[in-house]
């Protein structure tokens, strides 16, 4: 099972590779040199705010954009293109180990390329800070916290991607990401409700992945540290998450005739 | 052993996402299909081989009845090592080399590594696409993907093969070497299983036929004994077109081509026919009894029922 896992996978990494998704780098590239350069006429350290926020912020929109664009193409691709019928019909593999195939290969893909951007990055911040020091681990920790959300939102647009159309799965990935972005908000708003607006908007509030919680970016180009206890938190979180949705895609996904 | 059992398999889709209306892509088909047979699947488009061929792979799920294949029942994962499909006009991930889609296929259906290699050059050189076994294949023609969807479904040595459309986006000399690779491949104790709408495929290829018209099963024969079925009629070929007027009154029908004349006509006036060519001293150069072919069969059965619109049932 983990041979044909791996299999899927690795096709799919190399699929993203082969379509020049990495191309993104270039873009990222030139933002964060662009950034230094321009931000250097100010001070030292408002340059490494402005530097770190935008480095960090990078990383992640590029990570999500091109997670939701192809993870909600991950299974409906494969069904429209019928790239799928001949691994799914003649070779002993399953469903379930397709879908984790391909969503290990998504996080894999957006791994490789959070991490070469991470390179720039640091290298840009240490050319701003002239050196890095151990204050600056808390930027590890921040992009550790941008792969968790990667993780999230890959396992929700494969989900649509099983059983909507790319438009649809597109516009539904994007919401509940703009959404789960403000789920704090959205927890102290229902919390001030009454009634059966309190129940709902709970109910809502607890069941958008909580984006918000993953976003340290901010806190971290203040120099402010992250609490281990919120490391623990939110990698148990995702991981209890993903491992919901995932198995809801695996249970449409078992059930869906492929005509 | 039968290497496909099928017991009353239907198939009976909804159409539409609040729609009630319902379609049956199959209608209960009882079938089975030997070990070491080639076994092909006439009917026109949409009469139901594709969904057969899906049930059968676990690709849709049945609405009722069973199947076994290699003595395995439907949806047995393990069983798919010993199989191989061709779908109908395959698609496959483009971005990859012949050579690279082919050792992906082998690794999952579990070919050893050490073998692998070996395997995928074999296939790759029986389709004849050795020498595009390093191109991409988003260059490929539809024949050459034709090519590769035969290779990938070889590739893992299996016992079983099922093939929708094999013939289909291939020139004549692409069919002919398709046609000499399955019987090949028969030869070599593999079971064949395929669908076409090319009646002399199957005519060439087939031990046995099951005709499909609108989801229902219309009937099942040994291609030999069909063929063997005379029509009553004979064919007289001859040299002198002197005797066509007489043998035009005796009820033949003559095509003369230059001096030769072929002549059709009822059995019974064999006799009566032969006599006017010694009158008229023609040169007699055959007499054949005209036999049924896999088409006359095929009409029979099909008869001239629409083939194009689908069975439609109430909710």
């Amino acid at each position: 099972m983990t041979g044909r896992l791996w299999a899927i996978a690795y096709n799919t990494f190399r699929e993203a590779v082969r379509d020049r998704v990495l191309y993104n780098l270039v873009l990222f590239a030139l933002l964060i040199v662009g950034a230094s350069i321009i931000f250097g006429q100010v001070s030292i350290e408002i340059n490494r705010i402005v530097l770190i926020n935008l480095g960090l912020t990078a990383i992640s929109l590029f990570g999500i954009v091109i997670a939701i664009f192809i993870g909600i193409g991950l299974v409906s691709k494969e069904i429209d293109k019928k790239t799928l019928y001949t691994v799914l019909a003649a070779r002993p593999v399953r469903r379930r180990e397709f879908i984790a195939g391909k969503f290990l290969g998504l996080v894999m893909t957006l791994t490789v390329n959070a991490l070469l951007m991470s390179v720039g990055f640091f290298a840009a911040v240490l050319y701003v800070s002239h050196g890095l020091g151990r204050g600056d681990l808390q930027l590890v920790t921040a992009i550790y916290f941008i792969l968790l959300e990667f993780v999230l939102i890959t396992a929700l647009a494969l989900l649509f991607s099983t059983f909507s159309t790319p438009v649809f799965s597109s516009i539904f990935a994007f919401a509940i990401f703009a959404i789960g972005s403000f789920a704090e908000d959205l927890r102290s708003f229902a919390s001030m409700a009454t009634g059966a607006a309190h129940l709902v908007i709970s109910t809502a509030a607890y069941m958008v992945p909580n984006f918000a919680a993953l976003n340290v970016v901010s806190q971290v180009a203040h120099g402010t540290p992250v609490e281990p206890k919120l490391i623990l938190l939110n990698s148990l979180y995702v991981l209890v998450y993903t491992a919901a949705v995932l198995t809801a895609s695996v249970w449409i996904f078992e059930r869906r005739n492929l005509k | 052993m039968a290497a496909i059992e099928i017991q009353g398999l239907e198939k009976v889709y909804r159409t539409g996402f609040f729609s009630h209306k319902l379609k049956r892509g199959l209608m209960p088909l009882t079938l089975s299909v030997e070990e070491g047979e080639v076994f092909g699947c006439l009917g026109p488009n949409g009469a139901g081989k594709t969904t057969t061929l899906k049930l059968l792979l676990g690709l849709v799920f049945p609405t009722s009845g069973t199947a076994t294949i290699l003595g395995r029942p439907l949806g047995d994962i393990e069983v798919k090592r010993h199989i191989g499909y061709l779908p109908e006009q395959p698609y496959f991930y483009d971005h990859l080399t012949a050579v690279e889609l082919l050792d992906y296929y082998a690794r999952l259906s579990g070919v050893d590594a050490r073998e692998r290699k070996r395997k995928v050059e074999r296939a790759l050189s029986r389709v004849g696409m050795s020498d595009a076994a390093r191109t991409q294949l988003r260059k490929f023609s539809k024949g050459m993907l034709q090519r590769v969807g035969i290779a990938q479904a070889i590739v893992h040595d299996p016992k079983l093969l099922l093939l929708d459309e094999p013939m289909s986006g291939l020139d004549p000399i692409g069919r002919r070497e398709v046609r000499d690779l399955v019987q090949q491949l028969n030869e070599e104790g593999k079971t064949v299983f395929f669908s076409t709408h090319i009646l002399s495929d199957a005519e060439t290829l087939c031990d046995r036929v099951a005709v499909l018209n609108k989801g229902e099963l219309k009937g099942v024969g040994v291609v030999a004994d069909l063929l063997r079925e005379k029509l009553g009629e004979v064919e007289v070929v001859f040299s002198g077109a002197q005797a066509v007027a007489e043998l035009s009154s005796l009820g033949a029908l003559c095509h003369a081509t230059g001096d030769v004349v072929r002549a059709l006509l009822p059995e019974r006036s064999l006799e009566p026919v032969l006599a006017a060519l010694r009158k008229n001293q023609a040169r007699l150069i055959s007499v054949t009894p005209v036999q049924a072919t896999l088409e006359d069969y095929f009409l029979e059965r099909v008869g001239d029922e629409s083939p194009t619109k689908p069975n439609e049932v109430k909710a």
